[in-house]
């Protein structure tokens, strides 16, 4: 067991960048999902518009390929910084977010819009008749019920993310899967390894979804 | 009100007009679900609106806060067309009530939310003082000791009475209720009834879509009877029961009140 002693420090510092990967990545595609769902119900056909493609472009290319692309056209072809100025272990890190962000908001998208659909079009109707605003309709009736009932959907996509963080390692991202290939390379162990990662990735993910399957029923509209 | 010669524009609106459907037409498809509909509510008077399944009561009434666009014709509010979309259109359906078949509550707030909500985000007032008149009004339709139970706990009725302290608490300028009574177990009907007799006894100008024949012989002022999409007859409700002049009214009644 040699090689946890030898690694443990940085084991524990690449999971943090993973933790730190998933809940920034997952907290703005939380948000952009949720702008994209509202632009995929909004009575607006530019926005609508706009919802689908995004939706169906983005859902539909490979994650490695939007990483790949933030890091070589963004950061490289077009200079952009992310206000990382010369630190490159910074812009990797935000550049790897904005790819899982802008990739995972479309499931956040498809998933909130489904529930939105769970939600009775009376719901609605009824907010609309005392006078509130298609906005106000929105949100204060129509997404808090919707995202009631998309709980268990979105831990999927939350679970699903967090495995995902490890395509950042083909950018150079020192999370998880980069520190495992590393050691895979420098270590002859790579049953114990691979077993180590596994199970930190089940460390992170099996609490989540057991929590947020409580927090799922606990919030659950009664109709 | 009392001479009534012909089947339409029978009875003049008493009073001043508060919502007037001027030629309304409207369509689900090939369906022409309203047809040249003329029709003035004024204030402060209960029109009953009945009718067999399918012949567009529900859509008339729907169409008043334009929860049914309409295809053709013009209705107006107060003096005021109704707008087409957007800020105004709001504004407008907070001075129309509408009480739905189905309850529609906010099922993820509790009662009081349920009656608060209008009132502080379109209304602008102060919780506090939300809270009071929504109290008070939960008193007066009988549910107030439900108020911080959530609309999935309570029975039909109470449900149907806190739709109704919900649009209350708007203070509209009339209300419209769309079957209120129709989604209800028989012995909870009543109970939404009465407070419906009472809100009519208060001086409410009420649009009702109902089946319920014993409400309209007692509460309202006029009846309006329609079928496949037009208004066949319109008159006062002693008048339809008891000497209905429409042959389609008159079969109408027959299946309804001869068993």
């Amino acid at each position: 067991m040699d090689i946890i002693s030898d690694y443990d420090t940085q084991i524990l510092d690449a999971f943090w960048v993973t933790v730190k990967l998933t809940l920034l990545s997952g907290l703005f595609s939380l948000i952009w999902g949720t702008l994209l769902a509202a632009m995929r119900v909004s009575p607006v056909p530019l926005m609508r518009g706009f919802g689908a493609v995004y939706v169906n472009v983005i859902r539909n290319v490979p994650l490695t390929v939007i990483i790949v692309f933030c890091s070589l056209a963004l950061a490289d072809v077009f200079g952009v910084t992310m206000g990382a100025q010369g630190n490159f272990d910074a812009l990797y890190f935000r550049l790897a977010v904005l790819g899982l962000s802008a990739y995972t908001a479309a499931f956040v998208c498809e998933a909130l819009r489904s529930g939105i659909n769970t939600v009775p079009v009376g719901q609605a109707e009824a907010a609309r008749a005392i006078g509130l605003s298609f906005t106000q309709v929105l949100t204060i009736i129509v997404l808090p019920q919707a995202f009631r009932s998309v709980v268990g959907p979105l831990t999927n996509v939350l679970i699903a993310l967090t495995k995902n963080t490890t395509v950042a390692a083909a950018i150079g991202v020192a999370e998880a899967a980069l520190l495992m290939k590393e050691m895979i390379e420098n270590e002859a162990q790579l049953l114990l390894i691979s077993a180590i990662f596994a199970l930190g990735f089940i460390v992170l993910t099996l609490p989540t979804g057991l929590f947020l399957g409580w927090v799922g029923k606990k919030v659950a509209v009664k109709r | 009100m009392t001479e009534v010669s012909m089947a339409k524009d029978a009875v003049p609106a008493a009073g001043e007009p508060l919502v007037v459907l001027d030629n309304v037409n409207k369509h689900f498809g090939a369906l022409h679900v309203l047809q040249d509909i003329d029709l003035t509510i004024a204030r402060g008077e209960v029109v009953v609106v009945i009718g067999p399944s399918g012949s567009g009561k529900s859509t008339l009434c729907r169409a008043i806060n334009r929860l049914e666009p309409i295809d053709s014709g013009r209705i107006t509010l107060d003096g005021k067309p109704l707008p087409a979309e957007g800020r105004e259109l709001a504004k407008l359906r907070a001075d129309v009530g509408m009480v739905f078949q189905s309850f529609n509550l906010f099922a993820h707030k509790t009662v009081l939310q349920n009656v608060t909500l209008g009132q502080v985000k379109v209304r602008k007032k102060d919780k506090a003082a939300a809270e009071t008149s929504a109290r008070a009004l939960l008193d007066r339709v009988g549910v107030g000791n439900q108020a911080d139970k959530y609309p999935a706990q309570l029975s039909g009725g109470q449900q149907q009475r806190v739709a109704i302290a919900r649009a209350l608490a708007m203070e509209p300028k009339v209300m419209l209720f769309d079957e209120p009574t129709s989604a209800l177990d028989p012995e909870m009907i009543n109970e939404v009834l009465e407070v419906m007799q009472q809100l009519a006894r208060d001086g409410m100008t009420m649009v009702v879509v109902t089946h319920e024949m014993g409400f309209a012989r007692s509460a309202a002022n006029r009846v309006v009877f329609m079928a496949d999409g037009q208004i066949v007859e319109e008159t006062t409700p002693d008048q339809f029961f008891t000497n209905p002049r429409s042959d389609r009214a008159k079969d109408f009644l027959s299946k309804i009140l001869h068993h």
